[in-house]
Order: C-alpha cells, then structure tokens, then sequence
C-alpha cells in the first residue's frame, strides 16, 4: 500500500501526467470536431504516424521546432482533406475510408523516413521542445513543477481546448458545425452548405492530429519509429465518446487516462511479482470501465456516420 | 393587391418523368394559397425549385418583381421567402434557439449574439402566438411544438413568404386546427402562405385559392369560396372518386376475444380492462385521439407486446406470446407507421413481400431461401395491387407512401388472414390511394375475415366499421352500430363521455336478442 501512497505523492509521477496527455487532448479535439460535423475519422492513427514524421524530418533536415508542427498540421489537414473528399462528396464509407488512411498514411510515412534515413540502425535523433517554466508560477511549490513548467505545445493544446469551447458553443461558425453533425439538411435550409461546413471541419479536425503526432517525435520523445503511435490514435476514439464530444470533458479524459497510464509505469518498476504486461493494460482497462459508465448519458450527433446527399433524405 | 410572387413557366425533369410541366403560379399579399394534388402530382418539386434546392429546367421565380437566381435556397431566404419542410429540417440534440439561430449570422463572425436572438424569437413568438421554450431541447418537444419552432425560424429570417409542405400530415386533428388558425392570422398580418396538400377539408376550410396540380401540370384554379369538396376531388384525381361503400354483412363466429386485457405503459401507452370480440366477416372501428393506447392495441394483437394481465383467445384457444404466433393463428397487421415497421426501405421488394413468413415451406427449404417462389409471390402482389414504380429487385425505400402501403396490403392479404389489424392504414395517402385501399378492406371483409380498424379518421371509420368504440386512457367505449354513429356522438366518445354510447349499445344488444 505504501508503494502506491509513494508514487502518488512523487512530483515526478504529476509532471508526467500532462506530457503524457498532451498527445491524447491534441487528437481527441481532432476526432471530436470531425464527429461534430458528422464523420467518423478512424484515420487518425495513421495521420498521427504521419505527423510524428514529418515534424520529425523538418527539423532533423534543419528547420524550425515550430516548422514541425506547422508542416505536421499541413500533412494532417491533407489527409483530411482525402478523408473528407471520399465520405462527403462520394458519401463513402467511414470506417473502411477511414481505416484505408490509417493504413495508407503509417506506411507512407515509414517509407518517407527510410528514403531520408537509409541505413541507420537507431534513429537519429533532434533537439526537442525543452520545458518553458512560467515566471512566477512554476516556483508554485508542487503545481509549478506540475502544471507550468510544460513545453510549449502543451500549453497550446490546453489553450487549443479553451478555444474550441468557445467556437463550438459561441460562435455562428460552432453552430453551424454542430447543427450539421446533427442534421445537415438543416443547414442545407437555412442557407449554408453542409458540404462545405463538413470538409473544412475534418480539415482542421485532422490537423490537430497531425499535430498530436509531431508532439511525440518533438516534445515527448527526440527521434521517430514506426511504432510509436502505437494506439493512442483508437484511445482519442474512444475518449470522445467519454467525453460525450465536448471539449472541456475531452481535456479531463485524456489527463485521466495519462494518469493511468503515469502510474502503470511506475507500478511496473516498483512492485515486483507481477508481470509488467498486467500493468500496461490497466489504462486501457479502466477507460473501457470509464467508457461504460459514460456512454450511458451519451447524446451522440444525430447525423454522426451518414452521409449527406442534397434532396435526399 | 400585390403580386409577392410569381412562378412562370416551370418545367423540371428527372430522368424520364416530367415532374412540373409549364407551371406557373402566383400570390398576391395577404392571401393563404392552397396547392392541392395527389402524391407525385409534382408539389414537392415546385416548392422546392421556388426555395433553391432544385433549380428548374426552364421557368423563371419572381419574388416582389425581382427574378431570384435559380439553386441558391440563401438567395431565396434574402428574398424573404420561408419554407416550412415536411420532414422538418430541425436539430433534435440542440436547442429551440440554436436551431433558429443557425445561419443567421456572418459564420466569420466571432462571437454570436445570442441574447439579442432570444429577445428577437421571445417578440416574434408573442406577435404570432407561437409559444415555445427557446432552451428547450426539439427532442423533448411534441410534434406540433416542433413545427411551431419551423415556423419561427422561418420569421426570424424575415420571412414574409411562406411555404408549407404537407404541414397538417404529422399533426393531430386538434393541432391542425390551430396552425390554420395561426396562419389566418399571419395573412391577416400581412403575410402571403402556400400551404401544400391533398386533403380537401382543409384546403376547403383554410385557403382563399385552390391551385390544383395533377402530373406535374396546373388543371385548375379556383377561389376557394365558389368550388366544392366534390369539384375538387376530381380536379385532384382527373376523374369522380368514390370512396367504396360496405355492403351489409352478416357477422360470424367469434374469431378474436379479448378479456380484461391490461398492458403497463408510459403516458398513452397502457391499456386498461380492455374486452372486445371480433367475429367473421365484420369490421369493427375504434377511434380516439392519438395517444390513448391505440398503437399498444395495435401491437398486443399482433403479437408485438404481451399483456400484462388478462387473455386473448383466437377461436377459443388461447393466443401464445409472440408475432410468430400471432401470424401462424392467421392474424396479419398493417402497422401504424409503414417506414418504421412495415418495411425494410433499404432491402428488396421481394425480401420485404416474404419476410413475415419466411419460415413457411413456401418460401424456405432447410434453411435456405426459395428465391424463385418468392420472386414470383412479389411480382404477383405488385401486379394484383397495383404498386406502381416498384421492381422485385429495388429497394423498397424509392416506393411512394401510398404504394408502399399497397405493397404492405398486398403482402398481408395474400396470407389470407382470419383476422386483420389494420392502424391508421390511409394515414398521409391520396384520395386516390385511400379508396384503393378501403377497397380491399371490404374484400377482405366480405372474404371473412375479421377487420379490426383502428384509425383517427372519422369519415373512414364510419365508412367502413360495422360497429365503432372509442379507446380513451386505454379503456375501450362501449360499441355502437355504425349506423348510428355521427361526428357529435363519436366526439362525445372520444372525449370519453360513453352516456349515450352505453344508451345505444344497450338498445343494441336487446334489439339483437329481439331477432
């Protein structure tokens, strides 16, 4: 028992618990403004792959950290556009759309890297986002180290939050997403094209999972791998069904998820007799529980997964 | 008087029908226009070519003099005109004020003004007297509150024409009354309405002009007050209609008992006590307002839902639990709502006519599909019913609501059941439709069947029942002869006042053991 009150009371454990999230709330703001506006986008995945890589390779062939995570977002927002194009326009598939990018964008990715970096054995590393602490408050004792002294695209994907509660509930622009994710002949009525409304959402929906990606290659860890996604893209998935696709509960789920996640791994190293695969499968046990308990209360976009066609209903 | 709007020259194709022909159409300001025709008269198209959804083929709109581009509904709502759908556009999980408010601001905009919104909603609900909650969630509206919120929002966009299609089809009786009502009163205030529909008592009752549209063409146009219901009617369907007459009937034995039959249910769902018999060869009606335990009657005898107490006997044996067992005692049903329970849209014509009785050597053979015999049984309903634009291979979703309903008629009748349950079966069909499918009604009648009606429409009830009870909270009325039913004694009723009822039905019962 003591073990656990040890680990909850290191700083270190708290700290990570934002890093570790910061992925997790970039692609989850992602997936909910895409199924907001009524599409489903299993592509995350792999456009998170993408991203890790070309934020990874811009920098690694000498450009900015921030270059990174612009050309992340402009390689997320074509992908978006791809998605968009075949479920908006041709009404096609989701799940299977959405899958065939996932796919399509990780080899992609692993193929551009290779052609850059042919023959090395491990992956060549950059200078990544280094901690900035807040003047004044990261001397806060405890939430300074916690809470404000975070590299700099964790605090844009907290600011990322605020900003997207504000143009989904108090914006004509909002409405107008939300109102198509509910029903786009609506729209159609009132003199909008949902069309419209629905790509440049999921444009800009996969440009925060592009960036989610660049984050891991650029502030979580220094190099790229094939692997590294490995998953986060179906957990954001699922956190925007726990946070019923609203981003405040959005922001909540993905640091409680880290949570988690931060405390597994330091489960792992410190109680012995145990294999450590039980505790890498704890985070992902719990948000399935959290996952149940919520979605009893979900109120799911009406149009979520149907494709619109004008003068159809 | 001046002219708001005119439609010249309207023409529209799809594919191989022409759905408007040359029509041309116009409002003065002030003036409730009815636009009458049957299903597929081409009503919808017009409406819609006028809002910018289509964009016609030829022809020009003219709102105020000026001609509006055609395939912009926003150059048609900066025109001031206003539609009120059908199906209506609204957003069931947002609220009464966001579904107004969507569109009516700049999108770039960067904050919305919402409490000028409300203020603005909150004025034009008390100038029209269209109550309505603005944060109430649509879902948790009733129908006629949602259509209420259509209207709005067609105000808030400074409508000063305005469209509606069909608004009376999803509406009670009651609540019918009230739109029309709120409608005088908006032409009262200066604005011009076309209201669209293929009921003559309305159109009769509400309008100051009759258009009437029949294949996609303009027949007539009357002022309201020197045409009749009769005119009309055949304007509408290009010859006299009559709605069938029963023949008299002998009743048989006692095919369906129901005693003392209860179900538990929320709001109008519960049925209480509820005893009845239906013999051979007679219809019996029962009426009532919508949401008095109609549609849980409904199901209980076709098996859908048990009762909770009590006994349904067929023939004297008494009826296991379950559709499967309903259909296999010869009960079929034409269901209440046909897009929700009477077919699959997205599945075959052919996979729709046999899916009731699949299991029937007929139609399968150990486990497996006898396509031939059921592509054969679908091709002869559609031919001896008479559903028009449907194939055996096509989904039934393209199918009209009236012959959709021709295909569900058509797929019950054909299993020759003893016993029919049929709920609100010309619900939103033509006049042309309601007589065919009143029609076979009586056949199946006059076969020997049993027909239990269960319907809101009074005129259809009395043409076709032998005898009416009315079902009030879930109990049933005593049964009268439709021979002496009229519409004051059936609202006494249905009001639940049974004094009279219970007069006659005892005068009933003893001139029966007179003879």
């Amino acid at each position: 028992m003591s073990v656990l009150l040890d680990i909850l009371a290191s700083v270190g454990l708290w700290e990570a618990v934002l890093r570790i999230a910061t992925p997790l709330i970039l692609g989850t703001l992602g997936v909910l403004l895409c199924e907001r506006v009524g599409v489903l986008n299993l592509g995350i995945e792999g456009i998170m792959a993408f991203g890790a890589m070309i934020g990874w390779l811009t920098v690694y062939s000498g450009g900015d950290l921030w270059a990174g995570i612009a050309a992340a977002a402009a390689c997320g927002a074509a992908f978006g556009l791809l998605h968009a194009l075949m479920t908006v326009p041709l009404g096609l598939s989701q799940h299977v759309t959405g899958l065939g990018i996932t796919l399509f964008a990780s080899s992609v990715a692993y193929y551009i890297f290779r052609l850059a970096v042919p023959t090395a054995s491990s992956p060549p590393t950059v200078e990544p986002f280094r901690p900035l602490p807040v003047p004044m408050l990261s001397d806060i004792p405890f939430f300074g180290p916690v809470l404000f002294t975070q590299t700099a695209p964790t605090y844009l994907a907290l600011v990322l939050v605020a900003i997207l509660a504000f143009v989904l509930y108090r914006t004509p622009l909002g409405l107008a997403i939300r109102m198509t994710g509910e029903n786009p002949h609506a729209v159609e009525a009132q003199g909008i094209d949902p069309i419209l409304v629905r790509i440049g959402t999921i444009m800009a929906g996969s440009a925060l999972m592009g960036v989610a990606g660049a984050f891991l290659t650029l502030a979580a860890f220094n190099s790229f791998f094939p692997t590294m996604v490995q998953g986060r893209g179906w957990i954001c998935i699922a956190l925007v069904v726990f946070a019923l696709w609203r981003p405040g509960r959005a922001l909540l789920g993905a640091v409680l998820f880290a949570f988690f996640d931060a405390f597994q791994l330091r489960l792992q190293t410190a109680v012995d007799g145990v294999p450590y695969q039980l505790f890498l499968m704890l985070p992902y046990l719990l948000s399935i529980l959290a996952l149940v308990v919520m979605a009893q209360r979900a109120r799911v976009p009406q149009a979520l997964m149907q494709p619109y066609r004008r003068g159809e209903r | 008087m001046t002219r708001v709007l005119e439609l010249s020259g309207i023409t529209k194709r799809f594919g191989a029908t022409l759905a408007n022909d040359a029509v041309s159409l116009h409002l003065e300001r002030g003036e409730i226009v009815a636009l009458l025709g049957e299903n597929g008269a081409g009503k919808t198209t017009l409406m819609s070519i006028l809002f910018g959804h289509y964009t016609a083929d030829a022809g020009t709109v003219r709102v105020e003099g000026e001609v509006l581009p055609p395939g912009h509904p926003r150059a048609a709502i900066r025109a001031g005109v206003g539609m009120v759908h059908q199906h209506f556009a609204l957003a069931a999980n947002l609220t009464v004020l966001d579904n107004v408010m969507t569109g009516t601001e700049p999108l770039w905009r960067l904050r919305s003004d919402r409490s000028g919104a409300r203020a603005r909603l909150a004025a034009l609900a008390e100038r029209f007297g269209l109550r309505v909650d603005p944060d109430a969630r649509v879902s948790d509206l009733s129908v006629g509150e949602r259509q209420r919120v259509e209207i709005l929002k067609a105000l808030y966009n400074d409508a000063s024409i305005l469209i509606l299609d069909e608004p009376t089809a999803v509406l009670t009786t009651q609540e019918a009354e009230r739109l029309f009502a709120t409608l005088r009163d908006m032409a009262a205030k200066g604005l011009s309405l076309i209201f669209i529909s293929h009921k003559l008592h309305e159109v009769m009752s509400a309008s100051d002009r009759v258009v009437v549209l029949r294949g996609g063409r303009v027949v007539a146009e009357r002022a309201t007050r020197e045409t009749s219901r009769e005119e009309l009617a055949e304007l509408m369907v290009g010859r006299a209609v009559d709605r069938p007459v029963r023949p008299p009937a002998t009743p048989g034995p006692v095919l369906l008992q129901a005693r003392d039959v209860a179900v538990a249910g929320k709001g109008g769902a519960s049925l209480k006590g509820v005893d009845f018999a239906l013999r051979a060869g007679e219809t019996l009606g029962i009426i009532g307002v919508s949401g008095n335990g109609q549609t849980t009657l409904a199901e209980v005898v076709s098996g859908v839902l048990a009762p909770a107490a009590g006994t349904l006997t067929v023939r004297g044996a008494p009826l296991a639990s379950g559709v499967r067992a309903a259909i296999a005692a010869g009960i079929g049903r034409i269901p209440e709502d046909r897009h929700a329970e009477g077919v699959l849209g997205d599945m075959t014509t052919w996979e729709n006519v046999v899916l009731e009785r699949i299991w029937s050597p007929e139609f399968s053979r150990r486990g497996v599909v006898r396509r031939g015999a059921a592509r054969a049984a679908a091709a002869r309903i559609l031919g001896d019913y008479d559903v028009r634009g449907a194939q055996v291979d096509g989904r039934v979703r393209l199918l009209s609501g009236g012959n959709m309903q021709k295909l569900i008629l058509g797929r019950v009748l054909e299993a020759a059941p003893d016993i029919l349950v049929a709920a609100q079966p010309s619900r939103g069909l033509d006049e042309g439709a309601i007589a065919g499918v009143h029609r076979r009604l009586i056949e199946a009648r006059a076969r020997g069947a049993g027909v239990l009606l269960i319907s809101e429409d009074l005129d259809e009830v009395i043409a076709l029942a032998d005898r009416i009870r009315a079902i009030v909270g879930g109990r049933l009325s005593p049964a009268i002869p439709a021979e002496r039913a009229d519409a004051r004694l059936l609202g006494l009723m249905m009001a639940g006042d049974w004094r009279a009822a219970e007069g006659i039905a005892a005068g009933a019962e003893g001139e029966a053991h007179a003879l």
